[in-house]
């Protein structure tokens, strides 16, 4: 499958298979104008599978949501139709609005308004516990 | 300004400053009873707490302050719909310190958000309970007279007790400290206590189902109740529930020296005869709960006597 190249944009790489359509989605990507790609189940050197996404435009991205999904992922910057920056996003300290707590004893199940914070509190294994009730996000 | 909304946020030395401001409030109370004067408690409970909640304002008037509140949320504003934030930004114009008390856990946190006085979490359904973690602290401290080289007990409820997980947490800063883990299979400390205390910490501890076993090897005991409600089924409940239910006999082989604890309400878990044995520490352990409570407030409206 052939998808036509970037001249200035952003694509981003080695996102877990299965995964695009979730950062697409984190993301917001549905409210650009531009051209936007996702290619699932890509074949990859690193792993079995991966899925892209190309961006034909150079946008501010949330690094918390791509650290969150996989710090592996890499984010490469393409200017003239060159590779300009290589990023990897770090694994964020805390995410707030990207994922919800689901302990029905949560505050937050009764307050609509408060903001769903997690803290990362194992940054081995990449667990990340809700502020208010300390529920493992899943 | 601070809040306490879990133990875990105070440090070492804060928790020794508090225990020890609580042991000169038991040997000098007249020192104390004028330092909250014009001072005012709101006791915010939305949920019955008899013991949490007596103690708090026992605390507060000892201190000659005063002390507003509600004790179920039906009696609140609560029940017309208004937020935990709102409800903490309208006291903060009422009262100079607040403790709450709500069934939904991380309310507390959400009000120290919001509130302009500090904010003491006083329970949030089976999440954090500081206070009582406090009171157990103080009780060892003050049988044993030290926080370090014990063999702890926990026995009971182990998976869902959170005084138990609190406990574990506060001792493990303390050295030579190993727990012995009382419990029947379906109620085994859970992984994230293992995980993020125990292991991490590389404290000493067993697991066992037997109580009689751990029995001799402990300084301190303490009982929680295992639930019928926390069993799949009614036969396990009934083939398991009395091997935890602390009797006279059972005692035929502890220490002299044991202190049994219970973060109390008692129901059967501990029979009624082993009240009067000098090794039953649990009321006077609700008695430490209150001088706690009132370095507490002591420590967190800033007021130095």
């Amino acid at each position: 499958m052939i998808i036509g190249t970037i001249v200035n944009g952003i694509v981003i790489d080695h996102i877990p298979a299965g995964h695009g359509m979730e950062l697409y989605r984190y993301l917001n990507l549905d409210r650009l104008e531009c051209e936007v790609a996702l290619i699932k189940n890509a074949a990859s050197t690193k792993r079995t599978k991966k899925d892209i996404l190309k961006i034909n435009e150079v946008i501010d991205l949330n690094f918390d949501i791509l650290g969150y999904i996989d710090p592996r992922i890499t984010v490469n910057i393409i200017q003239g139709g060159e590779r300009v920056k290589k990023l990897h996003p770090p694994l964020p300290k805390q995410i707030t609005n990207i994922i919800r707590c689901k302990n029905p004893r949560c505050i937050t199940s009764i307050e609509q308004d408060l903001p769903h914070v997690f803290r990362l509190t194992d940054e081995e294994k990449g667990v990340y516990r809700c502020i208010y009730c300390d529920t493992k996000a899943k | 300004m601070k809040h306490l909304i879990d133990i875990m946020e105070l440090t070492t030395e804060e928790i020794n400053e508090l225990i020890a401001t609580a042991e000169d409030i038991m040997a000098n109370p007249d020192k104390y009873c004028e330092a909250c004067k014009r001072k005012k408690l709101a006791t915010l409970f939305y949920e019955p707490s008899t013991r949490t909640r007596l103690s708090f304002e026992a605390a507060m008037l000892e201190l000659g302050g005063s002390v507003l509140g509600f004790s179920e949320a039906s009696s609140s504003s609560v029940s017309k719909g208004e937020s935990v934030a709102d409800t903490a930004r309208t006291v903060s114009c009422y009262a100079d310190i607040i403790a709450m008390r709500h069934p939904k856990e991380g309310a507390p946190l959400v009000a120290s958000k919001f509130a302009t006085v500090p904010v003491i979490n006083a329970g949030d359904g089976g999440h954090n309970h500081p206070t009582q973690t406090l009171t157990d602290l103080l009780t060892i401290k003050r049988e044993k007279g030290r926080l370090s080289r014990l063999t702890i007990g926990c026995c009971g409820d182990l998976k869902f007790g959170r005084t138990v997980h609190s406990l574990i947490f506060a001792m493990s800063r303390y050295p030579e400290v190993d727990f012995i883990l009382i419990s029947p299979e379906e109620l085994r400390i859970p992984e994230h206590v293992r995980g993020e205390c125990l292991d991490k910490t590389g404290i000493p501890y067993q697991e066992t189902t037997s109580l009689e076993d751990a029995m001799p090897k402990l300084d301190i005991l303490y009982m929680t109740r295992v639930q019928r409600e926390r069993f799949f089924n009614e036969q396990d409940y009934i083939r398991l529930k009395d091997s935890y239910i602390l009797t006279p006999d059972k005692l035929g082989n502890a220490r002299k020296d044991l202190s049994i604890l219970h973060p109390l309400p008692r129901v059967n878990e501990i029979s009624t005869a082993i009240d009067t044995d000098p090794r039953a520490c649990y009321f006077r352990q609700a008695l430490c709960g209150k001088y706690i409570r009132m370095a507490l407030i002591l420590k967190l409206l800033e007021v130095r006597v």
